[in-house]
């Protein structure tokens, strides 16, 4: 079969609504287009484990303490998950590894910005996991299989990450005058960044219709950022906090809230690398890799010393 | 004795979009021989669209005897799960 009925097949699975299995044949740039997305995924996952993993020792209490040691395990769980789906599409860890060190891979960029109190880690969870739940919940039904599984796998076990995030900030609200000053804070840096997180706005994004086109997104950039904030405006005015943005007005007709305009030049800037703390996340990022090879070494010096007795002990045998 | 043929697990994936499961096991000489004899088994009415076959000797499994303390460490912790959070009934979709 030529390349132009292939095509044509593939386009019709997709359009069927079937889902591809790593084994099917797949034009070069759907694979390299997956490849690329789910290890961005992926690495946002893991670099996301050190904004938050800064709290985990000062947590204000051991309910707290537990909480978030399990959402960031989780985050560790989930982006293994993620590697390995990239991994079905013929390359390997150790390369998308290198792409995220080296800065040729990107991660979401809401995780170059610092967390600087306990009510971030809230804003965080109640945020930065909202929106990255709308996200996900909309990937369960990307056309490649084993991105779909690995994302129904991923919402059901974060849901109680918003929720942990939430909680945190419903105390902080219901407490004294300064603790609430501090989520309002915390609201306030993290909103923009946070509506940032669906990718650029449709007029503006370069890969989107292709990628609609194959059902690896299903939903739009805009679309999704405005469910998330239709959703989100209602759970911040039972806090009583904020949203930082005096532009937001709920409008009747369209039956959504309408919104300011997104600071699209910052969202580029951090993007290029230079948020308030990429340095210091890539550097974090790179020492643990290094630090941690001596381990990885062990481990593998370890099994081959094992299997080496082992055929020893079958040879005398 | 020598000449008894491996035994092989069999996984099959019923459609695209979902996991292989595993559904059994035969003996066969070989891999291409393996593949072969689960789709005369496993797929007679259609079962599966896809099949792995893994000798059995390379799977590693836990231990049941085991199973209690193994699995133990995840009793727990409440706190995996979203019930764990108090949240008012009025607060909707999260």
């Amino acid at each position: 079969m030529n390349e132009l009925t292939l095509e044509q097949e593939f386009q019709a699975k997709i359009d069927a609504d079937l889902k591809i299995e790593p084994k099917d044949w797949m034009p070069d740039a759907y694979r390299k287009t997956l490849i690329r997305q789910i290890s961005q995924h992926a690495h946002s996952e893991i670099v996301g484990m050190l904004p938050e993993g800064n709290w985990i020792s000062r947590a204000p209490s051991l309910r707290r303490k537990v909480a978030l040691l399990a959402k960031v395990q989780d985050e560790g769980g989930h982006g293994l998950y993620l590697y390995s789906a990239t991994e079905t599409l013929g390359i390997d860890r150790e390369e998308l590894i290198e792409d995220l060190h080296s800065g040729k891979a990107k991660y979401s960029s809401i995780f170059n910005y610092p967390s600087l109190n306990w009510a971030d880690i809230g804003a965080i969870g109640w945020l930065v996991d909202g929106a990255a739940i709308m996200n996900q919940v909309a990937l369960c039904r990307t056309s490649y299989g084993p991105y779909a599984r690995a994302m129904v796998r991923i919402c059901k076990e974060e849901s109680f990450h918003q929720r942990q995030g939430y909680e945190i900030l419903l105390s902080l609200c219901r407490g004294t005058e300064v603790q609430k000053r501090m989520a309002q804070d915390a609201i306030n840096r993290w909103w923009w960044p946070s509506l940032m997180m669906f990718g650029p706005p449709d007029t503006d994004s370069p890969n989107s219709e292709q990628s609609m086109k194959w059902r690896i997104k299903r939903q739009s950039n805009d679309e999704l950022r405005q469910r998330f904030i239709d959703m989100t405006v209602p759970q911040a005015d039972f806090l009583g906090l904020v949203v930082p943005d005096p532009q937001l007005k709920w409008n009747e007709e369209r039956g959504h809230y309408d919104f300011g305009p997104i600071d699209w030049e910052e969202f580029r800037n951090v993007l290029k690398g230079n948020g308030q703390c990429n340095r210091q996340r890539m550097k974090d990022r790179i020492k643990a890799h290094e630090e941690g090879a001596w381990v990885r070494e062990a481990a593998m010096a370890y099994a081959e010393k094992r299997s080496r007795r082992q055929e020893q002990v079958s040879s005398v045998a | 004795m020598k000449n008894n043929w491996p035994l092989w697990e069999v996984f099959i994936r019923s459609k695209n979009g979902l996991n292989h499961k595993h559904v059994g096991s035969l003996h066969a000489a070989d891999a291409a021989m393996a593949i072969e004899n689960a789709r005369d088994v496993y797929t007679r009415r259609n079962e599966g669209v896809s099949i792995w076959v893994v000798e059995s000797k390379y799977i590693t499994a836990s231990n049941p005897e085991d199973s209690d303390a193994f699995f133990d460490p995840a009793n727990d912790k409440v706190y995996r799960h979203p019930t764990f959070y108090n949240l008012p009934d009025e607060v909707k979709h999260i």
